[in-house]
């Protein structure tokens, strides 16, 4: 290996430390198990560098990385699925948490309207919108919460989760649905009451 | 066909539904209609909305390489 090149490699394994923590955080939301999203993250570091060559070059090291993760993310979900980790369930039975939210004519109940909160921007760089954030993606059902990130997090389209999941493709918008209302009030409740 | 306006538990169904997939033309319509005449949809709009952003910030965030993520990097269960 010549000079410049073993600078390069270098540099990039210092990038691999430093981005390390923000690769866990994200693994974890998906996997729900810290332990699992370290070593999905390992395995992701470990090929990113035994690929080195491939990537030697090109620009968007950070990004190259995290196209591996999503890889392992995706085989670790499998694995908890044969290991019977992670049952997804068709019906998830938390129909009753939604309907707290509505009126029985199908308006919205009085102390769940969504209330706004403020410019989309500024929101998405506060810290303490994705502290809450974070509680409320862990809170969630596990079906829901994993749906939920598969879809937003992971970008799967409808028709990727159901292979990944087993689901029904009616269920997954079920699914969908009844996690973003949830998320949407555990956020507005944990997040507005305390800037209130 | 007797037009039947849509209920905000109906009409959140459909703001999610068109995350997902295109919506129909009838179900655009009654969705515009809706949140039109609706303020607590209107806001509930938009906050589907900017959860679906929230991949894309994640993106960005490990794209900026060094440190935790804001509030995602500590604790867990």
């Amino acid at each position: 290996m010549d000079q410049i090149s073993a600078e390069g490699t270098q540099d990039r394994m210092q990038r691999l430390v430093a981005v390390r923590p923000r690769l866990v955080s994200f693994a974890r939301l998906q996997l729900r198990d810290l332990a699992r999203a370290e070593d999905a993250v390992q395995e992701a570091i470990e090929a990113a560098i035994e690929k080195d060559d491939t990537f030697a070059g090109r620009s968007g090291y950070e990004t190259w990385v995290f196209g591996i993760l999503k890889y392992k993310i995706l085989d670790a979900l499998r694995a908890q699925r044969r290991e019977g980790w992670w049952q997804p369930l068709d019906e998830e039975l938390d129909e009753a948490a939604i309907d707290r939210q509505f009126q029985k004519n199908g308006r919205w109940e009085q102390e769940a309207r969504p209330s706004n909160w403020g410019n989309p921007e500024t929101t998405l760089h506060s810290e303490r919108f994705w502290q809450v954030f974070d509680l409320c993606l862990t809170a969630l059902p596990d079906t829901a919460a994993r749906v939920f990130s598969l879809r937003e997090l992971m970008g799967l389209s409808a028709e990727d989760i159901c292979r990944e999941t087993g689901l029904k493709q009616n269920n997954c918008w079920v699914i969908l649905h009844r996690a973003r209302l949830r998320l949407r009030a555990c956020i507005e409740r944990d997040w507005l009451t305390e800037k209130a | 066909m007797m037009f039947k306006m849509m209920m905000c538990k109906e009409a959140t169904h459909l703001m999610s539904k068109q995350l997902d997939i295109p919506l129909t033309f009838q179900e655009k319509l009654s969705l515009k209609l809706h949140l039109a005449m609706c303020g607590a949809c209107t806001q509930c709009n938009q906050q589907f909305h900017l959860l679906h952003e929230t991949g894309k910030h994640y993106e960005r965030l490990i794209e900026q390489g060094a440190g935790t993520l804001p509030g995602g990097g500590g604790n867990n269960n």
